[in-house]
């Protein structure tokens, strides 16, 4: 993290935005990718699993930015593990309890949540040193950037693997669907190619800067 | 489930549900310390020594805690008895091989958040593993898990030479290998009995 120790973020739209698209969990800082890769067969677990984890990540990031003055140094990563088990247990149940059909499906990815980098990440590089409202705001937008990334990727995966969107067909009864989409070598395939694509418009962006700055000395 | 031989074990947690290439554990250090050989079989060895460490800890404590009827604790109990794991294969090895400690880097510390030890625990627990089948499980997992990372080292410092297109280059065509390798590892399936 660039931030500096000690340096207090003031809130602003930025705080947000750059979990979402700038330091994308996933994209950017290929955090978390264990579950990124494992349940994102379909687009409803790629949902309930960001979901799940957006909770998680939320609620341990608040408590930790609320403890940060409390905990010793020399103990924090204990003590923040211990915070997250907590929250996944919680959501371990309540998912339990909500649809026994997602629990089956998500399997043991949702006790895995705890061992999420991003998590721990986001409380070790964030939350043990900035206020509660930027915090939550930081930690909300690091969610929603972590639940696009297993969206983008659950979705084609659905489509190309199944033929289906949420469950609904979306191509001609004829169409053969690429079933190895949604076995495991799908999952590095999908992702390599989205990390292709945002390569691609990275070094794009990079070129036409060159070619305008080239046009301006040219003309100048 | 207890009729299950040991080899059979052994060999599903190895290779036909390899942790990293067919069950998704333990990607970060799979993408992050494949680059040289050498790192990627000190660091399957570190990772497999944690995995029988807390494969026995899990086990103890799978029983203490049903004997007391507190399962919902088993989580944060598993998670703890990780991270002290870690943190001792860490004073170890910073003890006897200093050089190692700064090659694995940040890596060995991480090893708590990897997700292929919870997983293993988490797993032995809902198979209902005795205490020599968890260790056969965790001895294969581990050998898996570094099997899977030295293929990777192994095509990757052939990369480093290959010329890419610059698009490409990094993350994206690591994950291009691990899909082709995981492909490959598709064809072990049904040796060794599906995944329960």
């Amino acid at each position: 993290m660039a931030e500096l120790p000690n340096r207090q973020e003031t809130l602003s739209l930025d705080t947000f935005m750059r979990g979402l698209w700038e330091e994308n969990p996933v994209f950017v800082m290929l955090l978390g990718m264990c579950p990124v890769l494992a349940v994102t067969n379909t687009t409803i677990n790629a949902l309930a699993m960001g979901l799940a984890t957006t909770f998680v990540l939320v609620c341990s990031s608040l408590l930790v930015s609320l403890l940060r003055d409390w905990i010793p140094k020399q103990v924090r990563i204990a003590s923040y593990i211990v915070i997250i088990a907590t929250f996944v247990t919680m959501v371990d149940y309540g998912i339990q309890a909500i649809s026994l059909e997602l629990y089956a499906a998500l399997g043991a990815f949702i006790q895995l949540i705890v061992a999420n980098c991003v998590i721990l990440g986001r409380a070790e590089a964030y939350a043990s040193k900035q206020r509660l409202h930027t915090t939550l705001v930081n930690s909300l937008g690091m969610g929603a950037g972590f639940t696009l990334a297993l969206l983008s990727l659950g979705t084609v995966r659905e489509v190309l693997g199944s033929g289906t969107l949420l469950g609904i067909p979306v191509f001609p009864a004829d169409f053969q669907p690429w079933v190895v989409m949604i076995l495991p070598p799908g999952g590095f395939f999908v992702l390599g190619a989205w990390l292709l694509l945002f390569n691609w418009l990275r070094l794009r962006k990079e070129h036409k800067a060159r070619a305008q700055l080239e046009v301006s000395a040219h003309a100048s | 489930m207890q009729a299950e031989p040991l080899s059979l074990i052994f060999l599903n947690a190895a290779v036909v549900n390899n942790f990293v290439l067919a069950l998704f554990l333990g990607i970060c250090p799979f993408l992050g310390v494949s680059a040289k050989k050498e790192t990627a079989w000190n660091m399957g060895l570190a990772t497999m020594f944690v995995m029988l460490v807390s494969s026995a800890a899990a086990y103890g404590i799978n029983w203490l805690l049903t004997e007391l009827d507190l399962l919902f604790l088993r989580l944060i109990c598993y998670i703890a008895v990780i991270a002290s794991a870690v943190q001792l294969v860490e004073m170890f090895v910073k003890r006897f091989s200093p050089a190692l400690f700064r090659s694995l880097g940040i890596f060995l510390p991480l090893i708590t958040t990897n997700c292929a030890i919870l997983g293993l625990a988490l797993f032995q627990t809902s198979k209902e593993y005795d205490l020599v089948q968890s260790l056969v499980y965790a001895l294969g997992a581990g050998a898996g898990f570094t099997l899977a990372l030295m293929l990777m080292a192994g095509l990757r410092e052939k990369l480093a030479l290959a010329r890419v297109p610059s698009v490409s280059q990094g993350a994206a065509m690591s994950l291009m290998l691990a899909g082709l390798l995981s492909l490959a590892f598709m064809g072990f399936a049904g040796l060794g009995g599906s995944h329960g």
